[in-house]
């Protein structure tokens, strides 16, 4: 489990990102972290990931601190930022010099990986495109077999053959042993992977829930039909209106993560309450 | 498989092991995919197809078999359509009485097109 407690941080102590945060993941599922330009996403993932340290409060993965940084925490534990720089070797000669540092490192997985994403095993990465740079990265992060597994907007730079393959790839390789969390605006590449939403606003988490509970809460629809009382949120649409209203009827639909994400955001409490 | 945005994805993919079992594209007697590989196949989530098939198993549709994976029940066909029932109830028939409302249709015209429609379409049975 990852545990995020009572977590203060600002990169001054005048301007604080987070106060008091408090955070649980579990294992074996996808989360989705959204949040506005600037709201903190990078910097609560540094948090996670040790790269950065709190002034208050921690994080802890399999009991180890993040900002320990102990050689037991590091091992479980893969980082793909957003802008990444990768040396002037192969893919096989990046394998040969970094996968020991990661005991669960699978070699097999990582080649079928790369294969899958059309990438070659013997060009040099730096010399590669972005986008073939950070399938090369995707591919490493999820062959270490990690606890943890951050990454932030991968499908940036993907091209739309390759994003398909994200998806697929993702979908085989989330196991019950690791957790992984996804930053991103791209919400529409990977709503069909996540299944749990965090969503972090005005130095708070404000919602951390799976899209099963948010389902079962919340009604999204595009009826202008619907019982007002009833509706907590709407939003014009090309044709019509976006609405998200409370589920009585246990119908289930599909989250629209977009709509839900525009409602939080915009200090919409009632929907906030109605969730928690 | 693209989905639609009115449905959960869960019961969107149940729908879709349904179709294969009653199109028969899936042998009655071997199991049916894991739940990592319709995964990788739908590019979902896997928990979204367990969930999809503990509703399946929940409506007598598949059977687990410990240790072996997912088969098709025995009489699977009859419970899809029961459910499909329920679900074209629950979830189609709501916007057409809405277009009927809407749009002045009365359940006179309805029954008229749907005699209609019925010998045009399934006469020989």
């Amino acid at each position: 489990m990852i545990e995020i407690s009572n977590l203060t941080f600002g990169y001054s102590k005048k301007k604080l990102l987070f106060k008091n945060l408090n955070l649980k993941l579990q294992m074996g599922h996808i989360y989705g972290l959204l949040g506005k330009n600037g709201a903190g996403k990078s910097t609560l993932l540094k948090n996670l990931a040790g790269l950065v340290f709190p002034l208050e409060g921690q994080c802890k993965l399999k009991g180890y601190r993040a900002a320990d940084r102990l050689p037991g925490f590091l091992q479980e534990l893969f980082f793909i930022p957003e802008e990444i720089y990768l040396p002037g070797t192969s893919a096989v000669q990046f394998a040969q010099s970094t996968a020991h540092f990661y005991p669960k490192f699978d070699e097999g997985q990582y080649f079928r990986m790369l294969a899958e994403f059309d990438v070659p095993q013997t060009s040099i990465l730096s010399k590669l495109s972005f986008g073939q740079q950070k399938k090369v990265m995707i591919a490493f992060g999820l062959a270490t077999n990690t606890t943890l597994l951050i990454m932030d907007e991968p499908t940036n730079g993907l091209d739309i053959p390759s994003k398909a393959k994200f998806r697929r790839i993702i979908a085989g390789a989330l196991t019950e042993e690791r957790c992984i969390i996804i930053s991103t605006h791209q919400i529409r590449d990977l709503d069909s992977l996540i299944d749990s939403l965090l969503i972090v606003h005005e130095q708070e988490i404000v919602l951390n829930k799976s899209l099963d509970e948010i389902a079962e809460r919340i009604y999204f629809g595009s009826s202008a039909l619907l019982d007002k009382e009833m509706v907590l949120y709407e939003e014009p649409h090309r044709i019509g209106l976006n609405t998200m209203s409370v589920n009585h009827n246990e119908v289930f639909s599909k989250v629209d993560m977009e709509l839900l994400f525009s409602a939080v955001i915009s200090d919409h409490k009632s929907v906030i309450n109605h969730l928690n | 498989m693209e989905f639609r945005e009115n449905e959960a994805i869960y019961l969107q993919i149940a729908a879709y092991v349904g179709e294969h079992i009653v199109l028969g594209k899936w042998p009655l007697d071997q199991k049916i995919p894991s739940v990592r590989d319709l995964a990788v196949e739908l590019q979902v989530n896997p928990n979204t197809v367990v969930r999809a098939y503990e509703f399946l198993q929940n409506k007598e549709v598949i059977t687990n078999k410990r240790g072996i994976g997912f088969f098709i029940a025995a009489d699977a066909e009859k419970k899809i359509k029961e459910y499909s029932k329920e679900r074209f109830l629950g979830n189609a028939l709501p916007e057409f009485f809405k277009n009927m409302y809407l749009l002045d249709i009365s359940m006179k015209e309805i029954e008229e097109r749907f005699e209609q429609f019925k010998a045009e379409h399934y006469h020989q049975n």
